[in-house]
C-alpha cells in the first residue's frame, strides 16, 4: 500500500459538478496528486466482480456515448464471454458537436483511468486501450497521467483513431484495434461477444467510466442523487450555437434543455431551434426546448434523441434547411462506403435538401422523394450512421415546414447562404482520397 | 434446419453487392431499392416459398443472402 492509499477519503462531491470537480474552479488539469486529494485512492479490492457490477445495476449508470445502455448489463455479457475480455474505452468524440470527452480526458484523466481498471476488475480483463482520434491534443494529457501511474497491474494502451464520423462506432473500434480498418463491421457477432483478438469486448464511452470511478468510491445512492430515476447522475453537455458561452458543463440529467442554455450564458440572440444528440440527431423548435428534459426516455417521448448530450443552439438569423444540407452532405461523404443503402442513399438525401434549399421544388416531387427515401434507408446498413442521418432529416422536415414551403413558393430566407452554425468540419485532404 | 422451424432471409448489407439476383429469383420476398439493393418484403418465408428461397441464397454471388431459423437459434439483439 503506498501512503497515498492509507489517507482518509475525501468528501463526496455535491451538487451538479461530479467529474469536472475541482478543475472547474482551479481551470487546470488534474493531475495524481490533485486527483487523490479529491477523490480519494482507488477502491479496487474493496467489492469483487460480482458485487462491483450489482453496484453499477443499482446505480442505474447508462452509458454516455450515446445510445444510454445500461452498463450493468454490458458488464455481465462481457464477464460472462468466452475468453479473457478486454476493456477499450471510447474517447474519440466522433461527432463535431460533442468535444466533452476531449475535456474530461484533459482535466480528469485520472478519473478515466481509475474506470478502466474498475471495469477489468468487474469483467476479469488484464488489457485495456484508451482510444482518443489521431493527433488529439488531449491525449499528452492521458499519456502523462498514464505515465504517473506505471505501476499499475493492468496494461493500459492508448490508440489514436482516425477522425471519420463512424470510425468510433464500437465495431469499427475493434475492427481498428484489430487490423487498422477503422470500418464497422456486421453485428452480431457484438464487440461484448466477440471482439478485440477475438474475445469478449467491453467497449465503454470514457465518460461512463469515469462515473463508474465515483460510484465506486461514493455508492449507488450518492449517484442517484442526481438525475432522474431512469436516467441517474450527472452528465457533460457541449453546448454550441448562439449562446453567450458555449463550452462543456456538467449538469444533471432530466435539466430542462432551456436550463442547460442557461447555464451556457443563454443565447446571445433570439433561437429558433436546437439541434439536439450531435450531428446525426435531431432538430426540435425552440418553444418546445425550455422544459424538456435532457434525460433519454423524455427526449425520446419528446419525439427527439439525446444521444451524445449535444446541444447547438439556432438563431432566427440562420436557415435550418441550408443548416440540414450541409451536415446532410458530410455525414454522407463520412458514409464507410460498404452498405448500398448508405453509400447510395445518404448523398442521394443531401441532393433532395440541397434541391429544397434552392427552392427547386414548387411542385412537392422533391419533399415526396425525400420521405420515401428516409423511410427506405432507415434500418439497412451495418451500423447506425444512416439511422442517425434519415432521423436528423426527418426532424428537419418537420421542424422547418414552413420555411421548406417558402423556399418552394420562390421566397427563400435570406439566411441561406449565411455562415454556418452546426459545426461541420471543413473537409480534409484525406476526404479527397476517399 | 427442419422443416417445422420458422426461417426468414437476412441480408449482410456489407458483402452485398446489389446484383439483385435475389429479387429476380424470390420476387415474392424481395425488391430492390432506387440502388439495385434487396429489401426484404417480410421477416418471414412462408413454407410455400422456401425452396425458391433456398435457391436465391445458392445464387447470391457475394454470399449475402443468408436463410436463419427465426426461433431457436434467433439473433441475439
Ligand atoms: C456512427 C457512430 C459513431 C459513434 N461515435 C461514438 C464516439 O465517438 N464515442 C462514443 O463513446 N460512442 C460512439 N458511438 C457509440 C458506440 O458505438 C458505443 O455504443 C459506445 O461507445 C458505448 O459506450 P457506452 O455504452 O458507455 O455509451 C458511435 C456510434 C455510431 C453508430
Ligand atoms: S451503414 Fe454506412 S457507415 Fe455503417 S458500415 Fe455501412 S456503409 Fe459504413
Ligand atoms: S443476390 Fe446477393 S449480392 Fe445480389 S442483391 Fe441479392 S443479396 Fe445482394
Amino acid at each position: 500500500m503506498t501512503a497515498a492509499a492509507r489517507m482518509p477519503r475525501p468528501d463526496a462531491p455535491t451538487g451538479s459538478v461530479r467529474l469536472l470537480a475541482g478543475s472547474v474552479e482551479s481551470g487546470a488539469p488534474a493531475k495524481w496528486a490533485d486527483h487523490l486529494a479529491r477523490y480519494g485512492p482507488l477502491p479496487v479490492g474493496v467489492d469483487g466482480p460480482a458485487e462491483l457490477i450489482d453496484l453499477v445495476d443499482r446505480s442505474g449508470l447508462r452509458g454516455r456515448g450515446g445510445a444510454g445502455f445500461p452498463m450493468s448489463r454490458k458488464l455481465r455479457t462481457v464477464a460472462a464471454g468466452r475468453g479473457r475480455p478486454v476493456v477499450v474505452a471510447n474517447g474519440c468524440d466522433g461527432d463535431p458537436a460533442t468535444v466533452k470527452d476531449a475535456k474530461l480526458l484533459e482535466f480528469a484523466p485520472h478519473l478515466v483511468i481509475d474506470g478502466v481498471l474498475l471495469a477489468c476488475h468487474a469483467v476479469g480483463a488484464d488489457e485495456a486501450t484508451i482510444c482518443v482520434g489521431e493527433g488529439d491534443a488531449h491525449a499528452w494529457y492521458v499519456y502523462a497521467a498514464l505515465q504517473a501511474r506505471r505501476h499499475e497491474e493492468i496494461t493500459i494502451r492508448v490508440a489514436q483513431v482516425p477522425h471519420r464520423y463512424v470510425a468510433s462506432e464500437e465495431s469499427a473500434l475493434v475492427n481498428f484495434l484489430n487490423t487498422g480498418d477503422a470500418r464497422p463491421t456486421v453485428t452480431p457477432p457484438r464487440p461484448a461477444e466477440r471482439g478485440v483478438g477475438g474475445r469478449p469486448t467491453l467497449v465503454d464511452n470514457v465518460e461512463t467510466l469515469a462515473h463508474l470511478a465515483l460510484i465506486t468510491r461514493f455508492g449507488a445512492e450518492w449517484f442517484r442523487a442526481a438525475g432522474t430515476a431512469e436516467s441517474p447522475g450527472t452528465t457533460l453537455v457541449t453546448v454550441g450555437g448562439a449562446v453567450r458561452r458555449p463550452g462543456v458543463y456538467e449538469v444533471e440529467l432530466g435539466t430542462p434543455v432551456g436550463a442547460v442554455l442557461a447555464e451556457a450564458g443563454g443565447e446571445s440572440e433570439p433561437l429558433q431551434a436546437v439541434q439536439m444528440g450531435g450531428l446525426g440527431g435531431s432538430w426540435m423548435p425552440i418553444e418546445q426546448t425550455h422544459a424538456l428534459p435532457l434525460a433519454h426516455e423524455d427526449c425520446r417521448e419528446a419525439g427527439t434523441v439525446m444521444g451524445s448530450a449535444a446541444l447547438v443552439a439556432l438563431p432566427e438569423r440562420a436557415c435550418g434547411i441550408a443548416e440540414t444540407a450541409r451536415t446532410l452532405r458530410y455525414l454522407a461523404v463520412e458514409s464507410a462506403g460498404q452498405c448500398g443503402p448508405c453509400m447510395f442513399g445518404l448523398p442521394a438525401i443531401a441532393d433532395d435538401v440541397d434541391d429544397l434549399v434552392r427552392g427547386g421544388d414548387a411542385s412537392g416531387d422533391t419533399l415526396d422523394r425525400l420521405r420515401n427515401r428516409l423511410g427506405t434507408i432507415q434500418g439497412r446498413g451495418a451500423c447506425a450512421h444512416p439511422d442517425g442521418a434519415t432521423r436528423f432529416a426527418a426532424a428537419a422536415l418537420r421542424v422547418f415546414a414552413d420555411d421548406i414551403a417558402d423556399h418552394a413558393a420562390g421566397r427563400p430566407c435570406p439566411w441561406s447562404h449565411a455562415a454556418p452554425w452546426l459545426p461541420v468540419p471543413a473537409p480534409t485532404s484525406q476526404d479527397a482520397r476517399k | 434446419m427442419g422443416d417445422g422451424a420458422r426461417v426468414g432471409l437476412e441480408v449482410d448489407p456489407i458483402m452485398c453487392r446489389g446484383h439483385g439476383l435475389c429479387a429476380e429469383l424470390l420476387p415474392e420476398q424481395v425488391v430492390l431499392d432506387e440502388w439495385g439493393y434487396p429489401q426484404l418484403a417480410s421477416p418471414e418465408v412462408p413454407p410455400s416459398l422456401r425452396a425458391q428461397a433456398r435457391a436465391a441464397v445458392n445464387a447470391c454471388p457475394t454470399l449475402a443472402l443468408r436463410l436463419q431459423r427465426l426461433d431457436g437459434g434467433a439473433r441475439p439483439s
